[in-house]
Parts: C-alpha cells; sequence; structure tokens
C-alpha cells in the first residue's frame, strides 16, 4: 500500500462490513435457484463456511421460497415473493414474505426421521429449515413472513 | 441444471448435473420412469456433479425408489459429497438408499 486511497483491498478487514440484499420475485419456482445464487454468494463474500455456502443456506432458503412460492401464493404469477437477506460477521436473517395466510410452524412440521414417515415423499421442507438454520420464526407483517436465522459461528 | 442418462451395461446411470430441487425434479422423474416404462429394472444416480438437493429432490428420490422397486428393480445412489451425505442423514434417508462412494463399487453392487 503506497498511501491511504488504494491498496490491497482483499487484505481490508470484513468484521464491521454489512450487507443486504433486497428482491421482489412471481410466484414462479423457476426464480429460486438465481435467488439462492445471489444470497449465498454473498455469505461467500463475507468468509461463511463452505458447509454453509453449500448446504445450509441454498437448502433453508429453497424451501422458504418453495413454501412461499407453492402454498403461501399458490403459484399465482400475479402475486409476489418478497425476499431479503442481512448478514454481517456474525449473523444472516433472510427473510421470505408472501401474500398468503400463514401457517403455524410446529403444527406443520413433521418429523421425517420417525417410522413411516421416513418412507414419505414429502414433508421434510421445514424439518430441514429448522435443522439447517439456527432459528426459524414465522409472523404476519403485511403477510406471510418466514424468518430464517444463521448464526456464522 | 440438466440429467444425462447412459446405460452401463445392465444399468442405467443418471448423472445430475447441478441442483436437484423444486424447480427441475419432475425432469429427473419423468426421464426414470421412461426408463422403466421401457423395462429397465436397475438404476444408478451419480451425485458427484449435483450441488445442492432440497426436500422435493429427496422426495422424488423416494418416489422412485419406490416405483422401481414395485417393478422389480433397484435404484441405488453413488458420490454423494459431504453436504449430501448430511442432508442424507438428517433425514434418515441413508437407512432407506444403498449409497455407494464410487461409481464403480456402485456398479459392481448390483
Amino acid at each position: 500500500m503506497t498511501d491511504g486511497s488504494d491498496g490491497d483491498v482483499a487484505a481490508l478487514p470484513l468484521d464491521t462490513v454489512r450487507l443486504a440484499i433486497e428482491l421482489e420475485i412471481p410466484s414462479d419456482i423457476r426464480y429460486i435457484e438465481r435467488v439462492v445464487e445471489l444470497v449465498t454468494g454473498q455469505c461467500a463474500q463475507l468468509c461463511y463456511t463452505a458447509r454453509h455456502c453449500a448446504l445450509n443456506v441454498p437448502v433453508a432458503l429453497t424451501e422458504a421460497l418453495a413454501n412461499a412460492i407453492l402454498r403461501g401464493n399458490g403459484e399465482n404469477r400475479e402475486k409476489h415473493v418478497r425476499v431479503t437477506a442481512r448478514l454481517d460477521f456474525t449473523r444472516l436473517v433472510m427473510e421470505v414474505s408472501d401474500e398468503g395466510e400463514g401457517f403455524d410452524i410446529d403444527d406443520c412440521t413433521i418429523d421425517p426421521t420417525t417410522g413411516d414417515n421416513v418412507m414419505r415423499e414429502d414433508g421434510r421442507g421445514l424439518f430441514l429449515m429448522r435443522r439447517l438454520m439456527d432459528s426459524v420464526e414465522r409472523f404476519s407483517d403485511h403477510g406471510n413472513v418466514v424468518r430464517l436465522t444463521l448464526l456464522r459461528g | 441444471m440438466s440429467f444425462s442418462i447412459k446405460k452401463q451395461g445392465e444399468i442405467v446411470v443418471v448423472d445430475v448435473e447441478g441442483q436437484l430441487i423444486v424447480g427441475n425434479r419432475q425432469e429427473l422423474k419423468q426421464k426414470v420412469l421412461d426408463e422403466l416404462e421401457k423395462g429397465e429394472k436397475r438404476f444408478l444416480i451419480d451425485f458427484s456433479q449435483t450441488g445442492y438437493i432440497d426436500s422435493s429432490g429427496l422426495g422424488v428420490l423416494v418416489s422412485l425408489s419406490k416405483k422401481i422397486r414395485e417393478q422389480g428393480g433397484e435404484l441405488r445412489l453413488a458420490n454423494l459429497n459431504d453436504d449430501l451425505k448430511t442432508l442424507f442423514e438428517l433425514t434418515k434417508l441413508d437407512t432407506l438408499f444403498q449409497i455407494a462412494d464410487t461409481r464403480e463399487r456402485a456398479l459392481e453392487s448390483f
């Protein structure tokens, strides 16, 4: 570094950096992969672990988006899904909002690992979200919101 | 993301390139069911080029496994990376499928 204005940008500390993404997509499952790419890209920028970027974040976010598009909005393209992701060096907070009436997370979560549930073809989405994130909350705020929080650790 | 299918001896080998998620699971299901309808019995799905799998993707694998077994056939899996292994362990699907570390071992196991 020759003066204070330029130099090795890659060496700058990231512990005070905050990133945020906010986007709105039509209720079309083809958008899911792109949204996931955008969010995991931001996680990689802040040096979240390879496992976070390849497993926890993509799977949990895909589940939340699929629920919002298919169940919340009934795949009605006139309805939109709003996604925000805010992250820093300590945590990632993602919120997925749809125009549905909402649901009770505890009532809707089944344990797919017990008994005949292992053979079920559906019912693993909420379970996976809750296992892969540090917290999953649902609340209403101008629509149905699912908030996923992952601690960077 | 795409799926390629080829025959190795008597075994239909499917490579999953990219993600196996809600947006493309039906494509995989249909391709495998088409082969099953043609009379194929032994199927291997290779995940060496796979990114992540969501609950819909897992559901399709369970569905295909059931349908193939109903026809007297078998579905086996190979090349799960550590993240995918964790996904199968979390959901206990590692107890439902025969999973080989390599394609070669999977092919030999039929």
